[in-house]
């Protein structure tokens, strides 16, 4: 076995080298200096970042477009804190990624040092696991164990705490042996794989006597890199598909089977179909309160099916008929292989289909026609963004109502084309991780749909993308409000608007972002919007910023209400009185 | 006591956690945040030295028993995880206490030691101070006896308990 005498940074570098990381993103500080200086001579390139929170948000952006996990590395104290939100975000939306954090010499924990905090005590609620290294020679099984547990079973944040004194050179607590093949000791660590064919077969059972199923897609098919396998499993069936908010692009929008995304801002048709259905076939997707509304009223005449490859998700918010507890591509390669082998079945869904398409055409997603005089629509903007884009291209959204106008009105046809901030629901999510999916797939176009307040939150991050050389593009979606917050307080606070309003004139994001080496263009009329969206898209060599003033009176439709059931849907006044 | 009766409240867990620090933190830490109630802990090494054995005696108004078993069972420290169901685990308390013990009362202290098997610990002018190892139940019992001696300090230690032996096995 090869050996070589190695202090704890260069091991620290050498090690997530090994792991294949190509690119990391982070900003160094006192006690990760010494791990700062290997990176000079190391292959893997670092991003030197605006503010942490730019570096977590970039590793999770590149870990959702490659399918990779994403790398960021931080200082102690403030830097480690200002990445809790990123950990927590990839907590929830179960993101491959490893974040180091420096820490103040090991003899000094516990001391209030300058810049120390308990960093693996903050990060325990919002990590997959985390680590406190205690010594250099235990850094490379650290950093083996850190990808190991960030990339199996249901991915997610694991972050590795490094004390200064192990990896600076100085030190003789650095000194270490590096050897080539490290044990992992994980003696509790056991993910599901396989799935019970007893199970499957008990699945098969229910989706053959189905009259009204539906495939309920979440982003555990992505995760699992199953959209081939689902979509071979719905063709088979001919059983219609909704895919949540972490799943859009998991099952091509413009197939016919493929109702869109349910939820709280879902359209009708997948949402009413989620409600009437008698099975519901869960594949990767958790219940969350946005896609189930009020739970007691929640798809009542369903049985379920669910396959997670986390056990504790099964039967957590609904009771499951069947549960698969497994991995979601392998559990939908079973069901396929046994459709195959011993037919679908037989039962009669010719009515259903006719009331889905019936749905269908009386309700689809709709908005009033801009009207000379009104700002821009926003549903327009994006629809021409999508129509002025290569289908590829990948999309990173902030929060609030720009992202629900993103994904409904994108056509997703290809897996990993979606990134944004599901669960936590971060805004200042889409730049930076519009950056990192740019980071990891150079060649794609990538835009960044973002609203006037989130853009204010990480737009520093422009600095970040040109300076490193990311060519991404920003669709500003700019209405002067917090729209969102604004909505609810139209609808449910009897418009009575607190603290929403942001302004109209300040800041001038033209001269932001010209500020921050960006080309920038502002759009008020309908007719020029195409013209911006084509020139931004010939600029290759620098970001581009398109402030679009859009109506701040537009609402988000349709809406579950919070507490309503889905058969409560407000859907747009247009519609408010066809029959159901 | 009746292991089907659906008012039966408590459930023992055995968890077997790697012996790291920061573990006990993660367990206490799960059952805070998602809202599950611990109605005993008690922690100790096992006789291998990587890992420790915590005996958690949870509270089943607070979650279903299967959420908190799959919750603990996510945390990368905890290796393995015993449920024991109520009459089917052996399970045993540790107490010491001192208590009042007059001259004229002592007598009468001592026979209630001897039935329910305890010890003393030791002598003061007008205090014992007493132990007893039992079924957690029984040491409940004997609580209550002490009482009207007056009970000046107690201490348990939470319950521990193993599996039933199997006599087919
Ligand atoms: C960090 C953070 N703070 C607050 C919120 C609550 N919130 C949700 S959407 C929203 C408004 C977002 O405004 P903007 O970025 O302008 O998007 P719009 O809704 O106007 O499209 C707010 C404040 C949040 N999701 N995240
Ligand atoms: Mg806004």
């Amino acid at each position: 076995m090869a050996t070589e005498q190695m202090d704890g940074g260069r091991a620290l570098i050498r090690a997530l080298e090994e792991e294949g990381v190509e690119v990391m993103f982070g900003l160094p500080g006192g006690a990760i200096l010494p791990v700062y200086d290997p990176i000079i001579d190391s292959s893997i390139r670092h991003i030197l970042v605006r503010h942490e929170q730019g570096a977590g948000h970039m590793a999770e952006g590149y870990a959702q477009a490659t399918g990779r996990p994403g790398v960021a590395m931080v200082t102690s104290g403030p830097a480690a804190t200002n990445i809790v939100t990123p950990l927590c975000d990839a907590h929830l939306d179960s993101v491959p990624m490893v974040v180091i954090t420096g820490q103040v010499p090991y003899a000094a924990i516990g001391t209030d040092a300058f810049q120390e905090c308990d960093t693996t005590g903050i990060t325990m609620s919002v990590t997959k696991h985390n680590f406190l290294v205690a010594e250099a020679q235990d850094i490379p099984r650290a950093i083996k164990e850190a990808f190991h547990i960030a990339t199996t079973g249901r991915p997610g944040p694991v972050l590795v705490d490094i004390p200064k004194d192990i990896v600076d050179p100085a030190n003789p607590r650095s000194a270490m042996e590096w050897t080539d093949d490290v044990e992992m000791d994980l003696p509790g660590y056991r993910p599901a794989t396989d799935v019970d064919a007893a199970a499957v077969a008990a699945a098969a059972e229910l989706i053959r006597a189905a009259e009204r199923p539906i495939l309920y897609v979440g982003g555990g098919i992505l995760k699992a890199r199953a959209a081939e396998a689902l979509r071979q499993l719905a063709e088979l069936t001919g059983i219609h598909v909704v895919t949540t908010l972490m799943a859009r692009g998991a099952f091509p929008d413009s197939h016919e089977l493929c109702l869109g995304m349910p939820g709280m801002h879902g359209n009708f048709t997948a949402v009413t179909a989620m409600q009437e259905s008698d099975l519901l076939i869960t594949l990767g997707a958790r219940f969350d309160d946005r896609v189930t509304g009020r739970l007691d009223g929640f798809a009542p005449d369903a049985k379920i099916v669910h396959v997670d490859i986390d056990g504790a998700e099964l039967g957590k918010v609904r009771r499951p008929d069947v549960a698969i507890h497994g991995d979601c591509r392998l559990a939908v390669e079973a069901l396929v292989a046994e459709f195959t082998a011993n037919g679908t079945g037989d039962a009669d869904r010719g009515a259903w289909r006719s009331r889905i398409s019936g749905w269908q055409e009386r309700f689809p997603l709709a908005y009033e026609a801009w009207q000379p005089g009104q700002a821009l629509k926003p549903q327009y903007v994006i629809e021409r963004l999508r129509d002025l884009n290569p289908d590829d291209t990948i999309v990173a959204s902030g929060v609030g109502q720009h992202q629900m106008w993103a994904s409904q009105y994108w056509t997703f046809d290809h897996p990993y084309t979606w990134i944004n901030s599901g669960g936590l629901g971060t805004m200042g999510y889409a730049i930076p991780a519009a950056i990192g999916a740019k980071a990891g797939m150079p060649d794609r176009t990538v835009w960044a749909v973002d609203g006037d307040g989130c853009f204010q939150m990480t737009a520093q991050e422009l600095v970040t993308a040109t300076v490193e050389g990311f060519p991404i593009k920003v669709a500003l979606l700019n209405n002067s409000y917090l729209g969102m917050v604004r909505q609810w307080q139209e609808m449910f606070y009897e418009e009575r608007y607190s603290e929403v309003f942001l302004s109209k004139d300040v800041p001038d994001y033209k001269l932001w972002a010209q500020s921050m080496g960006c080309e920038a263009m502002r759009v008020d009329d309908p007719d020029e919007i195409d013209a911006a969206i084509t020139k931004a898209n010939e600029i290759d060599d620098r970001p581009v910023v398109i402030d679009f003033r859009v109506m701040a009176e537009e609402k988000v439709f349709p809406m579950v209400p919070s507490g309503a059931t889905n058969s409560d849907l407000v859907v747009p006044p247009s519609q408010a009185d066809l029959p159901r | 006591m009746n292991i089907n009766d659906p008012e039966y409240r408590y459930h023992t867990l055995v968890v077997t956690v790697e012996n790291k620090s920061g573990v006990l933190a993660r367990v206490a830490g799960l059952f805070a945040r998602r809202g599950f109630n611990i109605e005993s802990l008690a922690v100790a090494p096992t006789d291998d030295e990587r890992f420790s054995r915590l005996t958690i005696v949870v509270d089943l108004e607070s979650s279903p028993l299967e959420q908190v078993i799959k919750q603990l069972d996510k945390l990368v420290n905890v290796v393995e995880i015993r449920e024991l169901h109520p009459g089917y685990a052996v399970e045993r308390e540790l107490m010491i206490v001192t208590v009042g013990a007059e001259p004229d009362r002592r007598d009468e202290l001592v026979e209630h030691l001897d039935r329910a098997g305890g010890k003393v610990l030791s002598v003061g002018a007008d205090r014992m101070m007493l132990s007893l190892v039992g079924p957690p139940d029984r040491v409940d019992d004997f609580e209550d006896l002490l009482r009207p001696f007056g009970i000046v300090e107690l201490q348990r230690t939470g319950r521990v308990a193993l599996a039933v032996l199997d006599e087919d096995a």
